[in-house]
C-alpha cells in the first residue's frame, strides 16, 4: 500500500467511524438512524411507522398537496406542523405521527376528502384495494358529518381510448397529472378550474393519448381512473396473482399478473429498482388480452382440406416425420430453426438443444432480420442502471419510445433528473430528440459519417471524455442492412475507449434466446440466410418457433418466397399467424401467463415468469414441445419439468452459472447473466453506401408501438390504436411530389410498388421517406430488399 | 383640496408627510416630464453614485416593512439570497386583490415612474439581473400607465443597458395577470410568471429568495414597498426613520371601505396612527355613517381576524396588532356598523376565499367550500344548533389548535395572539376560516338567533341548493 492510498483510508482503530450520512431522529419516541436528506415519511417507514399519504409516490417528485401526511416534528424550536413527504429529516428531529395534534390533522384531512367523495365503493373497481378506503379505516374520523350536497359531475368520461375518469371520485392528488408530465413527458392531463370545482381534464379535443396511460390507473389512490380492459371485470378480493416479467419487449418490466376464474384480467407494474420502477407501457400492460383471443387451441395438420385439428400424438408424429424427412432428403443442414425470442429461456434452451444436438443443424436463429448481429452481445455490456448513471448516452438505434418504452422512461428520467446528456444519431426525429443534447439526423447509410463528424467535434469529444459513456445500439431502420449501424457502433467504440453497450434488441427474450443457444453454429446461417436458402429451394424443413417471418422479417417478398420454397414447414405458435398458415403442422404453444420459467432482458438480467392461468386448449410450453420432438427423434433431453431446464441452463450455459433457481428465489430484481464467451465479436465492418439518385427518396422504416403484430391485433383494447400505413415526407418534399398532404401517392422500389397516403412531416429529413412497419393494411415490407445496403424509393403523384 | 378627480378614492386632507403619494395631486404626475420636474430619478442617480452594498445598507437601516401583507423588512429580505447564485430576479407584486385593498392600483396609475425607479434601485442594490412587473389583469389603466412609463424610461436611458452612462444594466418586463386572487401569493405569482397554473409552492423548500423564478434566487416585493425607495434615497435613512416609530417607520397606505363617512385611500404615519384616528379623525374617515355605532372592523384585509371597538386605540403597529389577535396585512380596513348582519358578512368573505382556493390542498379546497355551505345554510335560515360547533370543527381541520381572535371584555375573552398553525400550503385556506372564527367567537348570539328563529325543519329535509359543480 502506498502512502497516498493510506492517507485516503479512514483510521482503523476500534472507535466506530461516524457515518456522515446518518441522522439521528426519534419517531414516536423511538430512536432511529435515518439517512441525510431522507424525507420524514420515508425515514418513519424505515422505522416501522407508516404515515398515511395520497399524493406522495416514491418515484415522483413530492408535491405536498393532499396534506394527508401531516405530522408534528420538533427540530429544536417546538413541535411544528410538518409535511412529512416534503421535509427532510434534521439532526435530533422528534417526529410525532400519533400525537393528538397529528391525529387531529390526519382525521381532519380524511374527513374533508370524504366530504365530497361519492362512496360508491360497492360499484367501484378500486373497492377492496383502495388507499382511501384503507386509510379511512385506520386513520379516519369514523363518520362523516357532511350533510351538504356533494359535487356532481358526469360519471366516467373517457380521457383516452384506454382510460376513463370519474371526477366525483377524484381526490385531486396530482399523481396522474404528475406522472403524465414528469415521468411520461405527455403533459396531456392537467387540473382546470379552481376551488371546489378543480378537476383533472384533458385539453379540448386532445385525448390523453400516451403510451404510458395505464400507469395513471395503477397509481390513482382511488377509483377515479379506470382502464377499459379491466373496468368492472372483477373485484380485488376475487383476484389471484403471481409475479412475473413482461415479455412483450426486451426491457422485461416486472409485473404482477392477476386472474380470476382462470382468466387473465390485469397486469400491474412491480417496482424493480434496476428495471422498471413500477412502470409499464400500455402495450405490455394490456397486451394480455391477446392471450385469450384467437388462440390456436389444438394441434393442426395439413390435409387435402387445409389445416385440420388433430391430437398431440398424431401432430408430434407428423412434426418428427417432417424433420426426419427433411434430414433424409438433404442432410441435417437442410433443416433450419427460426425463433425462440418470444418464449422463455427454457423454451429457447430446449429448442437450441433439439436443433443443435438432436437435429444437428447449424442454421438456428432467434432474430428476425430486424435486429443487429448476435456479435453485438459480445461487446462490453452496460445495464440500464449503468446507462442512467452515465455521463453521456449515445443513441444509435431505434426510437426507444416506440420499441422499448420503459427504457425510454428510464433514459428520460436520467436526462431530466440526473442531467445525463444524450448524443443521438437517428434517421428521423425520435421520442428522445427533444431531450437530446445533440441530435444528428442522418440519411440512411450516413450514420458512420455522422459518428465520425461527432467524434471530430471538440465540444462533443469533450463531453464523451468527461465521464462514462453508454451506447444504446440497435436497428434503427428496417429498410437498411444492419451493416452501416454496426460500422457506426464500431467507429464510436474505437473513438471512445471504455464505452459500454446496452443492446437495444427488441423482442421479449431475444437476448436470452441468443445467449442460451438459439444462434447459428460456425457455418450456420442467420435468418436472412435461412430464408434465402429456403427461397432457393435448399431448405427441406423449416421450423418456426413463435416466428412469423411474413409479419416480422423486413423483406416480405423474400419471406413469402421462403415459405413457398421450403419443402416442409413446422410451426409452433400461440396464434395462427400469417406464416403459420403456410405450415404443414402447427403445434399450439402456451402463452405469457400460462407457463413458468425465466426470461432474460436486454441487459442480460434473468427474472422469473409466473404461470397464472391454464394454457389455452391443449397448448403446451415450447420447451415441452421441443422435448417431445427430441424424444420422437430418439433423444431424451432429460427435461421432466421446467425446473430441470432452468437447472440445465445454469449448469451448461456460459454466463448463466450464477442464474440458479436459488439465486432467483433470493433476488427480487433477478440475476444478471454474462454474455457467453462463445459469442464471437463482430469483425470490423466496412459498408459502401451507394449514392442516392436525387429523384429518389431513401427509405426509413421503423416500428411504432402499436402495429399489426400478434399482441396488438389480438388485444381488442389496443388493436385500433395502430396508426395505419402512411408515407411521411418533409413538407417541402410533399410539395416537390406535387400533391397535397393526405393524398394518395405511389411509392415504388426496385422490388414493388404500393399506393398509400402521404403526410407532411417536418420531423422527416429531406430526401428521405418514413413509413411505419407492419401496420394494418400495410405492405411496406414488399418494398424492402434485405440484400441491399439501403432502399431507395420513387414517390409519384397518381 | 382633499381629493382629485384623476385619483378617485385618494384623500390627502391634513398636513401629513407624504412619501409615496407626493405626486397624486398632479394631474400629469404619471408622465416622465412631470416626474423629472418633481425630482424624479434623483433617487436612482444617488443610488448609482454609491456602491450597491451602501444602498442595500440604507434600505436595511430604514426598515421598510413589506406592504404586501407579511410585513417583512425589505432590506433583510434582499440579504437572504445565497451569495453565489446568479442570475437573481426581482418580481414586483402588482396583483393586488386582497378584499378591501386598492392602493397599489393607485400607485401604478398615478406614479408609475416612482415604481420603476424603485425597481431600479432595488435591482442595483441587490444585484438583480431582470425585473418582472406582474400587474393584475383587471387593472387596464395601471397596465397602460406602467407600460407607457416604461417606454419613456427606456427611451430616456433609465432602463436598459448602461443606465445613465454607468455599467449598470437591467431590463424590466411587464406581465399581465389572468385574474386569480391566489396569484398574489408570491410563489403562485412565480408559477404564473413561468406560464404555469397559479398554485402556491411549498415553503420549504421554495422560499423565493433561495429558489424562485426559474429556480433562481428571486426577490418578490410589493408595489408600495418599492415605491418607497426613491424618496428614501433622496432624503436618506434618518429622514425616513424620523417618521413613524422605530419598529414601523415611514408611512403606509391604507384603504378604508365600509360604513364610514369618508372611505378612501390615505397615506398615514406608520406605527403611531391609531384605528380610532383613522376611523373617526377629521382628516381621515370622519366617523361612522349616519352616526351609527361601530360594530366591528377588519384591520388588515379580508384575511385578518376582526376587531371590535375595544381595539380602536391600537396603533398601526404589526406586533401590537398581532398580540391583540389580528394582523395589518395589506392595509385594508373594512368597517361594519351596527346594522351589519354578521353571519352574512362572514359568508361574503368566506365565499370569496373558498371560490379563490387554487384547489391543490385538501383542507382549503374542501374545507373552504364546506364552511361556505354551512354558513350559507345558516344565513338562509336553515341552520341547526350543531352547525356552529361544526364550523369550528371544520376550521380546526384547516387551522389545528388555537386560532387568533381579539379580546372582548363583554364576553370575558382574552385575546389569542398570532400566529396560528395551519394544515394548508398557503394562507387562503385559513383566510376562509378567519371571518367565520371571528364572527362566531365575537358574535355567536347572532348565529344562534338565525338558527332559533328559522322554521324548524329537519336537516334531512333541507333541499340543499342543487348547486352542481361548475356553477360558481
Ligand atoms: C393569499 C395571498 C395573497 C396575497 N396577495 C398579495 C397581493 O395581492 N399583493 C401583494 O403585494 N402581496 C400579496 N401577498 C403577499 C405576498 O405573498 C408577498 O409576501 C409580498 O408580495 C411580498 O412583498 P413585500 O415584502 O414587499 O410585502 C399575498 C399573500 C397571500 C398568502
Ligand atoms: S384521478 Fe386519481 S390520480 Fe388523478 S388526481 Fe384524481 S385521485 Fe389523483
Ligand atoms: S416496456 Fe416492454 S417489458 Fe415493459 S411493459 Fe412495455 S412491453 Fe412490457
Ligand atoms: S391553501 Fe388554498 S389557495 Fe393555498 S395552496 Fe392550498 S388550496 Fe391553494
Ligand atoms: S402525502 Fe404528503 S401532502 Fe400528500
Amino acid at each position: 500500500m502506498t502512502a497516498t492510498e493510506n492517507a485516503g483510508t479512514p483510521p482503523t482503530d476500534d472507535a466506530p467511524v461516524p457515518d456522515p450520512n446518518a441522522v439521528q431522529i426519534t419517531v414516536n419516541g423511538v430512536a432511529h438512524t435515518a439517512r441525510k436528506g431522507q424525507l420524514v415519511i420515508e425515514a418513519a417507514a424505515d422505522a416501522g411507522v407508516y404515515i398515511p399519504r395520497f399524493c406522495y409516490h416514491e418515484r415522483m417528485t413530492p408535491v405536498g398537496k393532499c396534506r394527508m401526511c401531516l405530522v408534528e416534528a420538533d427540530s429544536g424550536r417546538g413541535p411544528a406542523v410538518t409535511v412529512s413527504c416534503m421535509v427532510p429529516v434534521m439532526p435530533d428531529m422528534k417526529v410525532e405521527t400519533e400525537s393528538p395534534m397529528a391525529k387531529r390533522m390526519q382525521e381532519g384531512v380524511l374527513e374533508l376528502l370524504l366530504a365530497n367523495h361519492p362512496l360508491d365503493c360497492p360499484v367501484c373497481d378500486k373497492g377492496g384495494e383502495c388507499p382511501l378506503q384503507d386509510q379511512t379505516m385506520t386513520h379516519g374520523p369514523g363518520e362523516s358529518r357532511f350533510v351538504e350536497e356533494k359535487r356532481h359531475y358526469e360519471k366516467p368520461i373517457p380521457i383516452s381510448d384506454l382510460v376513463f375518469l370519474d371526477r366525483e371520485r377524484c381526490i385531486l392528488c396530482d399523481r396522474c397529472t404528475r406522472f403524465a408530465d414528469e415521468v411520461a413527458g405527455d403533459a396531456l392531463i392537467h387540473f382546470i378550474s379552481r376551488g371546489n370545482t378543480t378537476q383533472v381534464m384533458t385539453f379540448p379535443d386532445e385525448p390523453f393519448a400516451s403510451y404510458f396511460s395505464g400507469n395513471t390507473v395503477q397509481i390513482c389512490p382511488v377509483g377515479a381512473l379506470t382502464a377499459k380492459p379491466y373496468r368492472f371485470k372483477a373485484r380485488p378480493w376475487d383476484l389471484e396473482e403471481i409475479e412475473s416479467t413482461c415479455t412483450t419487449c426486451a426491457v422485461g418490466c416486472r409485473t404482477v399478473v392477476q386472474s380470476s376464474r382462470d382468466e387473465l384480467l390485469r397486469s400491474q407494474g412491480v417496482d424493480s429498482d434496476p428495471v422498471n420502477w413500477g412502470w409499464m407501457c400500455d402495450k405490455g400492460r394490456f397486451g394480455f388480452e391477446a392471450v385469450r383471443t384467437e388462440r390456436v387451441t389444438e394441434p393442426l395438420v395439413r390435409t387435402a382440406h387445409g389445416l385440420e385439428p388433430t391430437g398431440w400424438n398424431a401432430a408430434l408424429r407428423s412434426a418428427v416425420q417432417l424433420i426426419e424427412d427433411g434430414k433424409l432428403a438433404a442432410g441435417p443442414s437442410a433443416v433450419a430453426v427460426i425463433g425462440g425470442a418470444r418464449g422463455s429461456n427454457e423454451d429457447a434452451f430446449a429448442w437450441a438443444r433439439l436443433a443443435h444436438d438432436v437435429i444437428d443443424t447449424p442454421h438456428v436463429y432467434a432474430q428476425m432480420g430486424d435486429g443487429l448481429p448476435v456479435g453485438m452481445l459480445a461487446m462490453p455490456r452496460a445495464t440500464i442502471d449503468d446507462t442512467a448513471a452515465a455521463s453521456t448516452i449515445v443513441l444509435l438505434g431505434p426510437d426507444l419510445k416506440e420499441e422499448l418504452p420503459v427504457l425510454y422512461l428510464r433514459v428520460r428520467d436520467a436526462v431530466q433528473k440526473r442531467r445525463v446528456r444524450i448524443v443521438e444519431f437517428t434517421p428521423r426525429e425520435s421520442g428522445l430528440t427533444s431531450l437530446a443534447w445533440k441530435s444528428a439526423v442522418y440519411e440512411p447509410g450516413g450514420q458512420v459519417e455522422a459518428v465520425r463528424a461527432a467524434l471530430a467535434d471538440p465540444e462533443i469529444a469533450d463531453q464523451l471524455a468527461a465521464g462514462p459513456v453508454v451506447v444504446i445500439a440497435g436497428r434503427s431502420n428496417l429498410a437498411e442492412s444492419s451493416g452501416a449501424t454496426v460500422q457506426a457502433v464500431q467507429t464510436l467504440l474505437a473513438g471512445v475507449p471504455g464505452a459500454t453497450v446496452l443492446p437495444a434488441f427488441r423482442r421479449g427474450n431475444v437476448v436470452g434466446a441468443l445467449q442460451v443457444g438459439m444462434r447459428p453454429r460456425p457455418g450456420g446461417l442467420d435468418t436472412r440466410g435461412i430464408l434465402q436458402a429456403a427461397a432457393d429451394g435448399k431448405i427441406e424443413c423449416l421450423v418456426l418457433v413463435g416466428a412469423d417471418p411474413l409479419a416480422d422479417f423486413p423483406d416480405t417478398d423474400l419471406a413469402r418466397r421462403a415459405l413457398a420454397g421450403a419443402r416442409r414447414i413446422v410451426s409452433v405458435d400461440t396464434h395462427l399467424s400469417a406464416s403459420a398458415q403456410h405450415a404443414d403442422v402447427v403445434l399450439p404453444a402456451a402463452a405469457f401467463g400460462e407457463k413458468s420459467g425465466t426470461t432474460t432482458n436486454l441487459e442480460g438480467r434473468v427474472t422469473t415468469l409466473g404461470r397464472k392461468v391454464t394454457a389455452a386448449g391443449t397448448s403446451r410450453p415450447d420447451w415441452m414441445i421441443a422435448t417431445a420432438i427430441a424424444r420422437g427423434l430418439g433423444t431424451d433431453l432429460g427435461f421432466r419439468s421446467v425446473d430441470d431446464v432452468t437447472d440445465a441452463i445454469a449448469r451448461m450455459v456460459d454466463g448463466y452459472e450464477g442464474v440458479t433457481r436459488d439465486a432467483l428465489a433470493d433476488s427480487a430484481d433477478g440475476v444478471l447473466s454474462a454474455p457467453p464467451a462463445t459469442i464471437a465479436a463482430i469483425d470490423p465492418v466496412e459498408v459502401e453506401v451507394p449514392v442516392r439518385n436525387s429523384y429518389d427518396y431513401r427509405l426509413v422504416v421503423t416500428r411504432k408501438l402499436y402495429d399489426a403484430g400478434v399482441t396488438v391485433s389480438n388485444s381488442p383494447s389496443l388493436a385500433h390504436l395502430a396508426p395505419g400505413q402512411r408515407v411521411h415526407l418533409h413538407p417541402l418534399d410533399v410539395e416537390r411530389v406535387g400533391v397535397q398532404p393526405g393524398a394518395d401517392v405511389r411509392v415504388s422500389s426496385s422490388r414493388s410498388a404500393a399506393v398509400m397516403r402521404v403526410e407532411a412531416d417536418p420531423t422527416v429529413l429531406r430526401g428521405t421517406a418514413w413509413i411505419a412497419f407492419n401496420q394494418p393494411g400495410g405492405n411496406v415490407g414488399d418494398l424492402i430488399d434485405s440484400t441491399a445496403i439501403v432502399t431507395d424509393v420513387r414517390i409519384e403523384n397518381l | 383640496m382633499s381629493s382629485y378627480p384623476w385619483a378617485a378614492g385618494y384623500i390627502d386632507d391634513g398636513d401629513r408627510p407624504k412619501i409615496v403619494t407626493s405626486r397624486f395631486h398632479l394631474e400629469d404626475g404619471y408622465t416622465l416630464e412631470r416626474y423629472q420636474a418633481t425630482g424624479g430619478y434623483d433617487g436612482l442617480r444617488r443610488a448609482l453614485a454609491k456602491s450597491p452594498a451602501e444602498v442595500h445598507d440604507e434600505v436595511r437601516g430604514a426598515t421598510i416593512l413589506g406592504r404586501g401583507g407579511a410585513g417583512f423588512p425589505a432590506g433583510t429580505k434582499w440579504g437572504l439570497m445565497p451569495a453565489d447564485k446568479y442570475p437573481r430576479y426581482l418580481v414586483v407584486n402588482g396583483d393586488e386583490s386582497e378584499p378591501g385593498t386598492y392602493k397599489d392600483r393607485l400607485l401604478m396609475e398615478r406614479d408609475p415612474h416612482q415604481l420603476i425607479e424603485g425597481c431600479l434601485i432595488a435591482a442595483y442594490a441587490a444585484g438583480l439581473a431582470q425585473v418582472f412587473l406582474y400587474i393584475r389583469g383587471e387593472m387596464p389603466l395601471a397596465h397602460e400607465r406602467v407600460g407607457q412609463a416604461l417606454n419613456e424610461a427606456y427611451a430616456a436611458g433609465y432602463v436598459g443597458t448602461n443606465i445613465l452612462g454607468t455599467d449598470f444594466s437591467v431590463d424590466i418586463v411587464l406581465h399581465w395577470g389572468a385574474g386569480a386572487y391566489v396569484v398574489g401569493e408570491e410563489t403562485a405569482l412565480i408559477e404564473s410568471l413561468e406560464g404555469k397554473r397559479g398554485e402556491p409552492r411549498l415553503k420549504p423548500p421554495f422560499f423565493p429568495a433561495a429558489i424562485g423564478l426559474y429556480g433562481q434566487p428571486t426577490i418578490v416585493n410589493n408595489v408600495e414597498t418599492l415605491s418607497n425607495l426613491p424618496w428614501l434615497l433622496v432624503n436618506g435613512m434618518e429622514a425616513y426613520t424620523a417618521i413613524g416609530t422605530q419598529t414601523s417607520p415611514g408611512t403606509r397606505m391604507v384603504a378604508v371601505s365600509g360604513h364610514v363617512n369618508r372611505p378612501g385611500v390615505y397615506e398615514i404615519v406608520n406605527g403611531t396612527t391609531t384605528f380610532r384616528d383613522l376611523l373617526y379623525g377629521d382628516e381621515f374617515c370622519q366617523g361612522i355613517r349616519n352616526g351609527n355605532e361601530l360594530k366591528a372592523f377588519v384591520p388588515g384585509g379580508g384575511s385578518a381576524p376582526w376587531f371590535t371597538p375595544e381595539q380602536l386605540d391600537l396603533p398601526f403597529e404589526g406586533r401590537l396588532v398581532g398580540a391583540a389577535g389580528s394582523m395589518l396585512g395589506s392595509g385594508a380596513i373594512m368597517v361594519m356598523d351596527h346594522t351589519t348582519d354578521i353571519p352574512a358578512a362572514a359568508l361574503t368573505l368566506t365565499h370569496f376565499y373558498a371560490a379563490e382556493s387554487c384547489g391543490q390542498c385538501t383542507p382549503c379546497r374542501e374545507g373552504g367550500t364546506w364552511l361556505e355551505r354551512v354558513l350559507s345554510r345558516i344565513v338562509d335560515g336553515n341552520g341547526t344548533p350543531a352547525d356552529l360547533d361544526q364550523l369550528l370543527e371544520i376550521g380546526e381541520s384547516i387551522c389545528p389548535g388555537a386560532f387568533p381572535h381579539a379580546s372582548s371584555s363583554a364576553l370575558g375573552l382574552e385575546a389569542t395572539p398570532f400566529p396560528y398553525k395551519m394544515t394548508t400550503i398557503c394562507f387562503v385556506g385559513p383566510s376562509a376560516y378567519a371571518p367565520v372564527h371571528s364572527a362566531l367567537t365575537l358574535f355567536r348570539s347572532e348565529f344562534e338567533a338565525k338558527i332559533t328563529r328559522r322554521n324548524s325543519i329537519p336537516v334531512t329535509a333541507v333541499h340543499a341548493t342543487p348547486e352542481t359543480a361548475g356553477a360558481h
